[in-house]
């Protein structure tokens, strides 16, 4: 797939010699929705801002749509938007004001029909003659999307956008998103909410300590590192595990009514066959069964911890 | 160039002033018309002219340059600090625009609203002394120079500023003295021989007394002297400003 952004050894050190970047190789394809997780001072804020101008690089360069973002500053910035993680909005400006601000900023003529279609998506048209220091805390990160939406850009940058968000505004978001991406926007979103990438996006990067540490497909990511566990439900609770259970990684639940498996989805043979033979033997029967696979987030701290 | 940018935030400034007006142009007019009614009308009547001017009228050029400098660097130096301060800076800093189109733009409209406030108070000091213009062109010229400039140093003065006292530290603390020791309010013939030399060290000077002869014809230093100056002035803040945005001084990491 063709990448519409390119990182290439990109390193950023601060003046106070905090090294925020290390050699950062990224390619974000046209049309995805990337990922891109960490934990706090993972350098994910310090990689956006450079991406979009607001923060000078080290060294590396940095491409949008093939254009340099600092020899073509110009070009890359038009097609960029950005909802910035803090939510900084003017106070006395209306919301229909400060959303036609942002399109001439971007260097787009008029267009209410537009400016319209943006704050209806994001149910902020009732609201579009309000002054921003009226609206709560949720509408004005609806209006901070609908300003980084006005110029109409192909790569959109969210930089945590639901955090201080409720669950409603969330979903509605994650709506909005979701159709940008089908009307062809490239959209690269930050986030705690592991929840939100594994729902949403369809690559994810994991960063650490400036450090790209993977960039993988959701699902195949899922697949190479997510352990699958099997729960039996016992018929008759146990004390302990038998011996000859031992060669099976094997838990007994608190109640000792519970047989938890764990297996790698991965490997050539799960040992589940071998398992149901060896509690035939050992005459452990079981009433019921479930299986459950590992999370992103667990995935993402197993990862981060790892590397720590 | 990006002219809907440079529109945008003009439209954007223009509109601050137009919310805030009682503040913005009400407030300076008012404040500096009762200079008039104190020194022109009421103390003014009581002493003698100076360069065969009458008081009341010999310190309408130099009130306005003080209305002038203190507008245009307060309104340029809020208009671009204030986005630093509320961090809606982000959005300039990452939008297609330059530095001159961004300087354009902030400048721009600090500088017009300066002019218009320097105008309101000349048509309001028509009301309360004799004037003339003896050299209309030269007063605009004067009047427009100084206001860019000033509206320059405004703008550096609020990307260096990181708080609102250091805001208003330079206006109050250098260049209302300044003013007021440039000649605003007496002629440098009048001062001892040592003070006259110092205060030829004062930039200050050098507007007022240019833009005091466009209005009477008298100065206390050569018209191109003072000309020059304004202009090194603002060569001298245009450079300051190219290289803030060069290197992102204290507006990027």
């Amino acid at each position: 797939m063709q990448p519409i952004i390119s990182v290439s050894h990109l390193s950023k050190v601060y003046e106070s010699g905090f090294e925020a970047l290390k050699d950062i190789n990224l390619e974000i394809n046209k049309g995805e929705i990337f990922a891109l997780l960490g934990p706090n001072g993972a350098g994910k804020t310090t990689l956006i801002n450079i991406i979009c101008g607001i923060v000078n690089p080290g060294s590396g360069t940095v491409t949008a749509a093939g254009h340099d973002i600092v020899t073509e500053f110009r070009a890359a910035r038009s097609l960029i938007g950005l909802v910035p993680q803090e939510l900084t909005t003017d106070a006395f400006e209306t919301v229909w004001a400060t959303v036609s601000f942002s399109r001439g900023l971007f260097g787009k003529g008029k267009n209410p029909a537009h400016i319209e279609k943006v704050l209806r998506d994001l149910s902020l048209w009732e609201k579009r003659d309000s002054k921003i220091n009226t609206l709560s805390g949720g509408m004005k990160r609806r209006v901070m999307i609908a300003k980084a939406l006005s110029h109409e850009p192909s790569i959109l940058f969210l930089d945590e956008p639901s955090a201080g968000v409720d669950v409603e505004l969330r979903r509605d978001m994650w709506e909005v998103v979701r159709r940008l991406r089908d009307s062809g926007v490239t959209i690269i979103l930050t986030t705690h909410y592991i929840e939100e990438a594994e729902e949403m996006a369809d690559r994810v990067g994991v960063i650490s300590k400036g450090q790209i540490i993977l960039v993988e497909e959701k699902t195949e990511l899922m697949q190479k590192l997510g352990r699958k566990q099997l729960t039996l439900q016992l018929q008759q609770t146990l004390e302990a595990i038998p011996a000859s259970l031992d060669g099976f990684a094997l838990e007994l639940g608190p109640d000792g009514n519970e047989l938890i498996y764990t297996y790698d989805t991965q490997s050539e043979r799960t040992g589940i066959t071998r398992l149901f033979k060896a509690l035939e033997q050992a005459e452990i029967r079981f009433s019921d069964l479930q299986t459950t696979q590992s999370s992103l987030e667990e995935i993402f701290v197993n990862l981060v911890s790892t590397r720590s | 160039m990006n002219f809907h940018a440079v529109k945008a935030i003009y439209k954007f400034e223009m509109a601050r002033t137009g919310r805030t007006l009682l503040q913005s142009v009400v407030s300076p007019v008012v404040s500096t018309s009762l200079y008039f009614v104190v020194f022109g009308s009421a103390i003014g009547s009581r002493i003698s002219e100076v360069g065969g001017v009458s008081y009341g009228a010999f310190i309408v050029p130099g009130l306005i340059m003080l209305s002038l400098l203190t507008q245009s660097i307060s309104n340029a130096s809020f208009g671009i600090y204030f986005p630093k301060f509320v961090g809606t800076i982000y959005e300039l800093l990452s939008a297609p625009v330059s530095f001159i189109e961004i300087v354009m733009a902030y400048v721009g409209a600090a500088a017009t609203k300066s002019t218009l406030i320097g105008l309101i108070i000349l048509a309001t000091a028509g009301l309360f002394v004799p004037l003339e213009i003896q050299h209309p062109v030269w007063m605009v010229l004067f009047l427009l120079l100084t206001t860019v400039t000033f509206a320059l140093f405004g703008f550096i003065i609020g990307i260096w500023a990181n708080n609102f006292e250091k805001l208003q530290l330079i206006p109050l603390l250098v260049v209302t003295p300044l003013t007021f020791l440039g000649g605003s309010f007496y002629s440098i013939d009048m001062l001892p021989p040592v003070w006259q030399t110092i205060s030829l060290f004062n930039p200050v000077l050098y507007l007022v007394s240019g833009f005091r002869w466009s209005f009477y014809g008298v100065s206390d230093v050569n018209i191109a002297v003072s000309l020059g100056m304004t202009l090194v002035f603002l060569a001298l803040c245009l450079t300051v400003v190219w290289w803030i945005f060069k290197t992102g001084w204290r507006l990027k990491a």
